[in-house]
């Protein structure tokens, strides 16, 4: 291992990215922890709005379908970054505000539950499309059997609705998915301390850009690629008991 | 005419826009726009340079994922690779990352080149505008490299023999059959994409390009002003991405398709 290194000239990189003290590897492997946490937390966050939007959407009445269209035009028209940032002043705004009302001082919000809350919108939004045209396309019948048997709304949502609908959204939720975690980077710039924070400061405090950097872009090419083979099983698993998809894969 | 505007007589639209014009005058009378008229003349300077990024990297980037389309969809294998390991690389990290790998990377690289201070490169290579002009091509062409492998698939095989059966050179070929056909495969998905890339460019703001993301940014950092620079901002990019689906709507009704006619 030694020799290999030395053989490409690596030794110092190696030093560099190690996990022990001098390195900087801990604090890359804790910003990829915080972006897979933010990321997770905004998927899972996302979803919710898109399964209770994409109802309104579906369901509603004429008032929640315009003001749903509305929020999907707006969010998906402009740019991830200018939305962070509103929402972020927004969040901040409205909880001292309300911890001012109820007598409290300025309140410390942690990055993490911030970034979820600012990528969670977001992702809403698509999520809420996503999840629209997958429910569209389950056969009515199957939902109007659901119903003619009495079914409650929900029982028909949980029992019959969203089974039915997996394997619809599946490849458009791994897609956002790697949306999600990719946009994890630009809360750099509110200034978390995730992975691309984490990256550029060791960057900057030791002039090796490019051993940082690609180590980075290594670590978010794993995720990616990891991410590739459990959504291939989920998608399998949502897809059981269906004709295979020809040329699929 | 009224035909178009038949959907929005409905009560509880006209009530919708009501709001939303009371909102609007709100945000008129009652929010701080005295910074305007001093920052007015920077933005719009701004505003060309983020719709110049956008076009030269869209066209660049455009030029660059037919070759990398080309490479996957027939390409012999030693092509092929590298251009989808290319493809997936650039897909698969955040843009953000990647414009900060070539402006700090490359940009502490050059310096140390022997003899670049004198070339004629050596000027450009000191502003930030080259390295954001060549991320953001990079990351187009990797997105459309990808959408462009399946349009060149996507053309009907049958086409391309009777073009061969007619002696057609294979550069003819390509440019009078194969080419023209799969853009337009890939038309409708090009709008998107080129809206998908208006929303990339304020990340060049962060590498000293003053585009109009970072006016907005200086506005509120000079002025301490938080919300009505950034709510101009979101309207100037969602009149922006107007604009680019409205046009590549009305490019793709003049393309003549055999669907949508009745």
């Amino acid at each position: 291992m030694e020799t290999l290194l030395q053989l490409f000239g690596l030794t110092e990189s190696a030093q560099l990215l190690s996990l022990s003290e001098p390195g900087w590897g801990a604090n890359l492997l804790r910003g990829l922890a915080n972006s897979l946490q933010i990321a997770l937390g905004a998927f899972g966050f996302g979803l919710v709005i898109g399964l209770f939007g994409a109802c309104g959407k579906l369901y509603g009445g004429p008032v929640t379908r315009d003001l749903l269209a509305i929020y999907t035009t707006v969010v998906r028209a402009v740019p991830e970054l200018v939305l962070i940032l509103i929402l972020f002043f927004v969040g901040t705004d409205l909880i001292n505000k309300a911890s001012e009302a109820l007598g409290g001082g300025p309140v410390e919000i942690s990055g993490v539950a911030a970034g979820i809350w600012v990528l969670g919108i977001v992702q809403g939004a698509y999520s809420t499309e996503i999840l629209r045209g997958a429910i569209q396309a389950v056969p009515p019948g199957q939902i109007e059997a659901a119903r003619s048997f009495g079914m409650s709304p929900t029982l028909i949502m949980r029992r019959v609705t969203i089974p039915a609908m997996m394997s619809f959204a599946v490849p458009g939720l791994a897609n956002l998915w790697l949306i999600a975690t990719k946009d994890t980077a630009l809360l750099a710039v509110v200034g978390f301390s995730e992975l691309t924070l984490e990256t550029r400061q060791a960057a900057s405090s030791t002039r090796a850009y490019f051993t940082f950097f690609l180590a980075a872009g290594f670590l978010y090419l794993m995720v990616t690629l990891l991410s590739g083979v459990v959504f291939k099983y989920v998608e399998n698993w949502a897809r059981k008991g269906q004709p295979k998809l020809r040329g699929a894969g | 005419m009224m035909e178009a505007i038949r959907p929005f007589l409905v009560p509880h639209r006209i009530i919708l826009f009501l709001i939303f014009v009371g909102i609007v005058i709100w945000a008129a009378v009652s929010l701080r726009w005295d910074w305007l008229p001093e920052y007015a003349l920077l933005a719009l300077e701004a505003l060309w340079r983020t719709i110049w990024l956008l076009a030269a990297s869209v066209v660049l980037g455009f030029l660059l994922a037919i070759p990398l389309g080309i490479a996957q969809a027939i390409g012999p294998w030693y092509l092929a690779w590298p251009a989808k390991v290319f493809c997936t690389i650039i897909r698969g990290t955040p843009l953000l990352l990647q414009i900060w790998l070539l402006y700090y990377g490359l940009g502490s690289l050059f310096p140390t080149i022997d003899g670049i201070r004198e070339t004629w490169m050596w000027p450009y290579l000191r502003q930030a505008w080259p390295y954001a002009v060549l991320a953001l091509t990079l990351s187009f062409a990797g997105y459309e490299g990808e959408i462009m492998r399946g349009a060149f698939s996507g053309v009907a095989r049958g086409q391309l023999e009777a073009a061969r059966s007619f002696g057609m050179p294979p550069f003819t070929m390509f440019r009078r059959i194969w080419l023209p056909q799969a853009i337009r495969n890939v038309l409708p998905t090009l709008g998107g994409e080129t809206i998908l890339q208006l929303k990339a460019t304020p990340l060049v703001a962060t590498i000293t390009v003053v585009e109009i993301f970072a006016v907005s940014s200086r506005v509120r950092q000079d002025t301490f002003i938080v919300y009505e620079p950034l709510l101009l901002l979101a309207l100037v990019y969602m009149m922006i991405a107007g604009v680019i689906a409205f046009a590549f709507r009305k490019f793709e009704q003049r393309i003549p398709s055999r669907v949508s006619r009745n």
